[in-house]
């Protein structure tokens, strides 16, 4: 059985960042696994942990060489080998719409031939939610998306679904799958520092959009980043300032209107 | 560019249609009069008839019932939006961004290959679609655009609900769905997160969040919800992280909750959190970060950290 995990390195912004352009200046970015993927990952290292037969863990991620220490994170957990895709091409684009991410790592997909594959639900920066949906139909796989909870078979997943207030969808998907993990499935793991140590000696190999027989105009999905900003803040709080002390009276008083403790 | 025609298609679960659904016409009216085309509503499964009906409000021209099955399966969605956008030639084939509309909208896009743009907060048309969404955990805010025709699916509760009847025609359409193509089966819902306490009756609800750190930290938590009197809630990190049980979780996913006072603490304000309290009469937010979106809906904020002001808060309340 081989299952195959999208793993994306995401950016966090600063808390005092700026924006230039279309752009935020590297040193406000701080880079790291998509959590979203780290429960990914463990979901598929747990699969292969828990079957009697081989089970070949796979990651792909699409991203600058930078990524590769993510990635490496993802082979320190247990993944067994590892595909980063990137060129110029992928480089230069300011926007690659979920549809179009989707198409490059189908192409990945496609030459790996995985029985299931596991994205995560989001990514923190972006936040389409829709690549892993969008991969099955391009692969012509079952999926279900938002996934807290997974048994397999050989050949189905019986998964649940997290839906809105409390509820779960009770569903099951026939082989091959994408399923797109939903935080909490599980208790990630830390990579221990053997994990780190192999992970170096691990299979990470880069591709190119031509190497995977993609024109880049697979990039081309008719989405255009015009704008980003700082939202106009909405906010009428009041706001506290001064020492922990002095908030904190401010806040007493507040606490105290409002009927907390009043006696 | 089509007809300038807008297709949305309305959510139900449990035979209830769900509030996106009223929140989609607003949307979808006004991108219909901009982009001069009609407003088309679907509504897919279920008692097709009456759900017709409620959604039958003004700004629809046409309502299209497509009678298969009875609870969502996306499967059957993914064909029948498929099926109905082929026949509609619309611009904008307008879906919510609800867990749902995640699960069909992004397989309909790539069937269709037209440009999804999930999670909209605003949409507007110039030469394309103009589209406004959040990114960076909604610290930044991004304009992209789209041709149509393009998918987009909308947040919750962004735009208003349309109350007022409105006077479309009603189409039932049928799809041939060959069976082998419904691959996902539903076998049901369960309802989780019941348990010991309900925060959904709590009056005063001391919330905290991923700026805890450490499991360990949450004593001092506790220790201040105990001098309160009040209920002590999280936000998904941290009962992902097991430190508190399911029922103790505020947001899209696990409790609404509409206490006096919702004090968030270490809490960014992502907007499944937001679903779960901005109902809350006072709402108190303490963040290092000045522009942590919860400060949007704070009535009242500090700017700073939460393990100095939390002892300060201790000692005037602990009896
Ligand atoms: C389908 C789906 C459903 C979801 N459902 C829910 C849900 O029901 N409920 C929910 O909560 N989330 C839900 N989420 C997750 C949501 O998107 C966020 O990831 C989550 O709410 C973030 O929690 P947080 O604010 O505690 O953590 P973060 O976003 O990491 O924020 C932590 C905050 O703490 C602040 N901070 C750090 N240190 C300190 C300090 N010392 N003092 C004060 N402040 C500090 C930081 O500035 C930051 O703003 C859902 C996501 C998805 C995709
Ligand atoms: N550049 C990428 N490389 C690898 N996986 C990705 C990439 N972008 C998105 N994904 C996967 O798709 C999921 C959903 O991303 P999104 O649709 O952008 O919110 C992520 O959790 C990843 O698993």
């Amino acid at each position: 059985m081989k299952v195959l995990v999208t793993v994306k390195e995401v950016a966090n912004v600063a808390d005092d960042f700026e924006i230039e352009g279309l752009t935020i200046p590297e040193q406000f970015l701080e880079y790291d696994l998509n959590e979203w993927d780290d429960y990914a990952v463990e979901a598929a290292v747990q699969i292969a942990e828990d079957r009697d037969e081989d089970v070949e863990v796979v990651a792909v991620t699409v991203g600058p060489e930078r990524s590769e220490e993510t990635v490496r994170m993802a082979l320190a957990k247990g993944v067994d080998r590892a595909v980063r895709v990137w060129d110029d091409t992928l480089a230069e684009a300011a926007l690659v719409g979920p549809t179009a991410m989707a198409r490059v790592l189908a192409a990945v997909a496609e030459a790996e031939d995985p029985d299931l594959v596991l994205s995560g639900v989001q990514a923190a920066d972006d936040g389409f939610g829709a690549t892993g949906v969008a991969l099955a139909e391009h692969l012509e796989y079952a999926w279900a998306a938002v996934v807290n909870d997974l048994e397999l078979d050989d050949e189905t997943a019986s998964v649940r679904r997290e839906l809105e207030g409390g509820v779960e969808e009770l569903t099951s998907v026939p082989l091959p799958a994408v399923l797109t993990i939903q935080t909490g499935i599980n208790d990630p793991r830390y990579a221990s520092l053997r994990g780190i140590r192999q992970a170096q000696r691990k299979e990470l190999d880069v591709r190119t959009l031509a190497d995977l027989g993609l024109d880049p105009a697979v990039l081309d999905d008719d989405l255009t980043l015009t704008g980003l900003a700082r939202p106009e803040s909405e906010s009428d709080a009041t706001l506290f300032e001064g020492s922990a002390a002095d908030t904190a009276d401010d806040l007493e008083t507040v606490l105290r209107d409002a009927g907390v403790s009043a006696e | 560019m089509s007809d300038g025609d807008v297709l949305a298609v309305a959510e139900h679960r449990r035979g209830e249609l769900r509030p996106v659904s009223y929140e989609l016409i607003a949307a979808g009216r006004d991108l219909a009069a901009d982009l001069g085309g009609d407003l088309h509503v679907a509504v897919i499964g279920g008692d097709v008839d009456s759900f017709a009906e409620r959604v039958n409000r003004a700004g629809a021209d046409v309502v299209h019932t497509v009678d298969e099955g009875e609870e969502f399966n996306h499967d059957v969605y993914a064909a029948a939006t498929t099926a109905l956008f082929e026949a509609v030639d619309p611009s904008v084939l307008l879906l919510p961004n609800s867990v749902n509309g995640l699960d069909y909208a992004p397989a309909v896009a790539t069937r269709l290959s037209i440009p999804l743009v999930s999670d909209a907060v605003d949409l507007t048309v110039a030469d394309d679609l103009v589209v406004t969404r959040e990114t960076y955990g909604s610290k930044v805010e991004t304009t992209v655009e789209a041709t149509t025709p393009a998918a987009v699916t909308i947040r919750d509760a962004e735009w208003p609900s349309v109350e007022d009847p409105g006077d479309a025609t009603v189409e039932p359409f049928t799809v041939d769905i060959d069976a082998p193509s419904i691959r996902s089966t539903v076998r049901g819902f369960e309802e989780v997160g019941a348990g010991d306490v309900d925060i959904g009756e709590a009056e005063f609800i001391v919330s905290v969040g991923r700026g805890i750190d450490e499991e360990a930290n949450l004593e001092l938590v506790e220790e201040l919800a105990d001098a309160l009197d009040a209920t002590l809630a999280a936000s998904r990190p941290i009962v992902d992280n097991g430190w508190l049980p399911k029922n103790r979780q505020v947001g899209q996913s696990g409790a609404v909750v509409t206490p006096k006072v919702y004090l968030a603490l270490g809490i960014s304000g992502a907007v499944q959190h937001v679903a779960g309290m901005k109902g809350a009469e006072t709402i108190i937010a303490v963040n290092t970060d000045p522009d942590a979106p919860i400060f949007d809906i704070a009535d009242y904020g500090v700017v700073g950290d939460l393990f100095e002001v939390v002892p300060e808060l201790i000692e005037r309340f602990e009896s």
